[in-house]
């Protein structure tokens, strides 16, 4: 424990833990409980003995002077939840995608909200790289070959195509995005990119415009958040444009791409490949994806390494202490 | 209708007879892809279509023969070797030389060509690719969302990759693809260690000339080396468990270099994490043990396929011969061998 853990520890008494409210479906678990109820004392409906009705009847009981609230996943905050805790001030998200959160209404009651902030970022960088290594150099499809024993039947397998020299165009050149420029200048590539706003501090060229970014690129990485303004914008134009050699990686959320294009384009071949960790409608992934080899799926797991969830918790747990004791957010997001 | 089909042979046989002959025992991989270009440059003896056996073929089909074009595998022995008195040059198509006698070539002063450093940037990007897909169980998750399990399983917790970042990465062999594969791990936040046959005063990484060392330090063992009679094996079970039971290993190198037998072993007892390898003891035979580990990720000796880099190796291939033929300096000699 820090210095200042131990120091606010000695100060309260367990009556006196500011209270946390934790939020999340039951499908998601909360694995770090123990270290954050040394500091706060936390309230899960679904963790209540008795059992509430529902979740909605118990927050208009026991939730009202509620100040801060942990979103456990991606675990949807509604505005109706919202109005059930007319005390709430914070927001804190287990996340770096924060979509799930209706954000039009912490806008309008001066709620904050922060995210993951930089926990993920290497961790999802090196995923976005997997998928785009695995696609051009067909890692997984020659696994299965191996492994179905045709290798001595059939010899050599299909060629693949070299990262060295291919033009990269990241969408979104946040924490997630830099990382992953980092990493593809040791491979030889060449970055260019799309953001909300040109950031003047960074030399890769910059497209306003997605379309015009595919254009130029042999890769689109998608790193950047769901907005209203996000999504979909991968579309068929911008597919086209990118081009029958073209590849998409996705790392950010499923709807930032419209699926069902994306889908025609690979099984008509209009598309070089794609390797997506995000899905539309996760966990359901289109099953005409399932039998294309320039294809990598993943079940949204960029994040899960033992690492990033240490990372996570320094967050979490730096973000409520700035909250109660009115010091500087780690990572608060700006509500546009 | 007959004639001009006659006609037209002759002067295929006829364009083919003034080409420079070019042996090929078994055809190596570039051949597959751009055997059509390189034959209209020169003209291929190919020992692999005939019926003969390969000693009567040569005795019979190759006593002026001056140029072999080698697999890149498959043994070019001093017998062999002995069976081509004009030998003069031999282009290999890969950056090992342990398939050729070379003590037999220096002997009779032939030129090697070997594809050099055409392959490096390839085969280090399949090494990481092949770290991080074990690291984060690309392929195993792939196999699992295609079987349609994570839909029907909404309740399964996939298990946990790892991050890259902090790892300590011990590269076996520091030459130009050992080097390709530090610069990218590098950038991904690991830490660099190597095991070389000498230690190399300009690099800045930490050296260690006893590989079991570098084993015992490291969470990642990369091998990137040439195997030699030094080298075979070099990778044994003593290597295997200072590794540790988080220890995972790529090989990009060659299959016997590592103990496959032990590290066979050690994966299926978990004394190591995984492994990530795309060369094996007998290819194309692969350990049927390594196929029913998810901890495993197995590609079929394709570390130099791509696209670009095997049109760069026909455009080398070509070039050395035609400097070759034209009695003008070879492009990519192998010195001092």
């Amino acid at each position: 424990m820090s210095e200042s853990e131990t120091q606010s520890n000695q100060s309260r008494n367990q009556q006196d833990l500011p209270v946390v409210l934790i939020h999340r479906l039951s499908i998601f678990n909360f694995s770090f409980s123990t270290r954050l109820q040394t500091h706060f004392t936390l309230v899960d409906p679904l963790l209540h003995s008795p059992e509430p009705d529902s979740i909605h009847s118990f927050l208009s009981r026991h939730a009202t002077s509620v100040s801060a609230l942990l979103c456990v996943g991606p675990s949807p905050i509604t505005s109706q939840t919202l109005s059930l805790l007319p005390s709430l001030q914070i927001v804190v998200g287990t996340s770096a995608g924060i979509d799930h959160v209706d954000l039009i209404e912490c806008r309008r009651r001066g709620i904050i909200v922060t995210n993951a902030g930089h926990a993920f970022s290497e961790d999802v960088a090196d995923y976005a790289l997997a998928l785009l290594i695995d696609v051009l150099r067909r890692v997984s499809a020659s696994d299965r070959f191996g492994r179905s024993g045709m290798w001595p039947k059939y010899g050599t397998y299909p060629v693949g195509s070299k990262l060295g020299g291919k033009r990269v165009g990241i969408v979104g050149l946040g924490s997630i995005g830099s990382e992953v420029a980092k990493r593809l200048v040791a491979f030889g590539c060449s970055i260019a990119y799309t953001s909300r706003k040109k950031n003047p501090a960074i030399s890769y060229p910059f497209y306003a415009n997605v379309c015009d970014l595919a254009t130029n690129s042999d890769v689109l990485i998608v790193c950047c958040a769901l907005t209203d303004e996000t999504r979909h914008m991968i579309n068929k134009d911008v597919m086209t444009a990118l081009g029958k050699e073209g590849v998409i990686i996705n790392v950010g959320r499923g709807s930032l791409i419209d699926e069902k294009e994306l889908v025609q384009f690979l099984v008509q071949g209009e598309l070089g490949g794609a390797g997506l960790d995000v899905f539309e409608k996760e966990p359901d992934v289109p099953k005409e994806l399932f039998t294309l080899d320039n294809v990598v799926l993943s079940p949204h797991l960029a994040v899960l390494t033992p690492e990033s969830f240490a990372a996570l918790q320094e967050v979490i747990l730096g973000n409520l202490m700035a909250f109660f004791t009115n010091k500087p957010l780690l990572s608060q997001v700006q509500l546009e | 209708m007959e004639n001009h089909n006659h006609e037209a042979k002759a002067n295929q046989n006829y364009l083919c007879n003034s080409l420079p002959e070019v042996l090929v025992l078994e055809p190596p991989p570039v051949f597959k892809f751009h055997g059509d270009q390189l034959s209209k440059r020169f003209h291929f003896l190919k020992a692999w279509e005939s019926p003969l056996p390969l000693h009567q073929y040569l005795t019979i089909h190759s006593q002026s023969v001056q140029a072999l074009l080698s697999s890149g595998r498959n043994p070019i022995t001093s017998e062999i070797i002995q069976l081509l008195p004009s030998l003069g040059i031999i282009v290999t198509p890969s950056a090992g030389l342990n398939h050729i006698d070379l003590q037999e070539c220096r002997r009779r002063q032939i030129s090697i060509v070997t594809a050099g450093t055409l392959y490096s940037e390839d085969v280090a990007d399949l090494a990481v690719g092949l770290l991080i897909d074990v690291f984060k169980k690309i392929s195993t998750a792939d196999r699992y969302v295609r079987h349609g399990l994570w839909a029907s399983q909404p309740d399964y917790q996939f298990p946990l990759g790892s991050k890259l970042g902090g790892k300590q990465v011990g590269i076996v062999g520091l030459g130009s693809i050992g080097l390709n594969v530090a610069k990218r791990l590098e950038a991904f936040g690991c830490n660099i260690l190597y095991n070389s046959r000498q230690k190399r005063p300009s690099i800045p990484y930490p050296y260690y000339s006893d590989v079991c060392d570098l084993a015992a330090l490291c969470d990642v063992l990369i091998i990137c080396c040439g195997l030699t009679d030094e080298t075979r094996h070099m990778i044994n079970k003593e290597v295997l468990l200072a590794m540790g039971k988080e220890g995972v290993i790529i090989n990009v190198g060659r299959g016997p270099i590592i103990d496959e037998k032990e590290m066979v072993g050690c994966l299926v007892q978990g004394e190591i994490a995984g492994a990530g390898l795309d060369v094996f003891e007998n290819e194309p035979c692969v350990p049927k043990e390594l196929v029913q580990l998810d901890n495993v990720v197995l590609s079929p000796h394709k570390a130099v396929h791509s696209e670009e880099t095997l049109m760069a190796l026909c455009d080398l291939v070509v070039g050395n011969f035609e400097a070759f033929f034209s009695k003008k300096p070879l492009l990519t000699p192998l010195v001092d061998y």
